[in-house]
């Protein structure tokens, strides 16, 4: 490992000896923390593959039978019933924290409405109401999907950026700056032992 | 703050959110999809893409994940779902873990 290129003299020993000590603390920071949203990320990770698996087999069965009911009504007449919704959903958005990584954090409001449905009964058929109805009731679940699967993109970037930050101290920094400690170490020495021995030669003379 | 909800995807299968009340925007390709998230990414909090279109953009849908907001969440058409989610689970897993502990293969 490559030495730093420094002066070999006690203040650059001083000033090294305490970036070491620094930089041994930092990396156990930065190790703990590490493990500690490794260990969020596989729960964040579990309950989101169970979320995805929900949503996906209840979306699609919406939308199949929404095509069904689609396919008995004229396209035109499906066509006007849909253009005017009759409701609105918005969300409350915050930011959590999730180890200092800034995660979404939704939520589903006003979602009351009085019938919820665009159109009149006699527009277009049954099945459609029942894939509305049941489109609007997993609309909260999507966004719970949602929000976790955004949290698990941005905490796996997180993890890596950190990983790596890990490594860079662990393999470059502390070797690195042990590597010049023990240099500057071994040069003072050489220089007092130089100078002992320069003292007893004069005395000798 | 208080975000809106969007959906793009094919005419069919976004009709239904339509009359749940999420805003919808029809695009029939990915070219066309690119452009409508382009427009829309910074007005919508929580925008829903179908996995035909989100495939082909994954790359531009890179750009989204480094801020919490916009969400953009891919989900299954009228066609059913192509795995395209758990394929993007599973290599988000890979990037932070390195190893699999879902699906095990």
């Amino acid at each position: 490992m490559a030495r730093l290129n420094v002066n070999p003299t006690r203040m650059e020993l001083k000033k090294l000896k305490a970036r070491l000590n620094t930089a041994v603390r930092g990396h156990k920071l930065l190790k703990d923390k590490s493990d500690e949203m490794v260990r969020r990320f596989s729960s964040v990770i579990k309950e989101n593959n169970r979320l995805r698996g929900e949503v996906e087999r209840e979306l699609s069965e919406t939308l199949r039978q929404f095509s069904v009911a689609r396919s008995v009504t004229p396209a035109y007449r499906a066509e006007t019933a849909f253009s005017m919704p009759s409701v609105a959903v918005s969300a409350q958005c915050g930011v959590a924290s999730v180890m200092g990584v800034e995660v979404p954090d939704i939520a589903l409001v006003n979602e009351k409405r009085s019938d919820g449905l665009p159109y009149a009964y006699s527009e277009i058929t049954s099945e459609a109401d029942y894939s509305v109805a049941k489109a609007s009731s997993l609309l909260p679940k999507m966004i719970e999907l949602a929000q976790t699967e955004k949290t698990v993109r941005l905490l796996a970037a997180e993890i890596e950026r950190n990983k790596r930050r890990v490594n860079a101290l662990e393999y470059v920094m502390i070797p690195q700056l042990e590597e010049t400690i023990k240099y500057i170490k071994s040069k003072l020495d050489e220089n007092e032992r130089a100078a002992v021995i320069r003292l007893m030669k004069v005395k000798n003379k | 703050m208080n975000g809106k909800l969007a959906i793009v995807g094919d005419g069919d299968s976004i009709m239904v959110f339509k009359a749940a009340g999420v805003a919808t925007f029809p695009a029939e390709n990915e070219v066309k999809a690119r452009e409508v998230l382009r427009r829309i990414a910074k007005d919508y909090a929580v925008i829903f893409l179908t996995e035909e279109l989100a495939r082909p953009l994954t790359d531009f849908l890179k750009r989204f994940d480094e801020q919490p907001y916009p969400v953009v969440l891919s989900i299954p058409s009228k066609n059913g779902s192509t795995g395209y989610g758990t394929e993007l689970l599973k290599s988000a897993m890979e990037r932070a873990l390195g190893v699999d502990i879902l699906f095990n293969n």
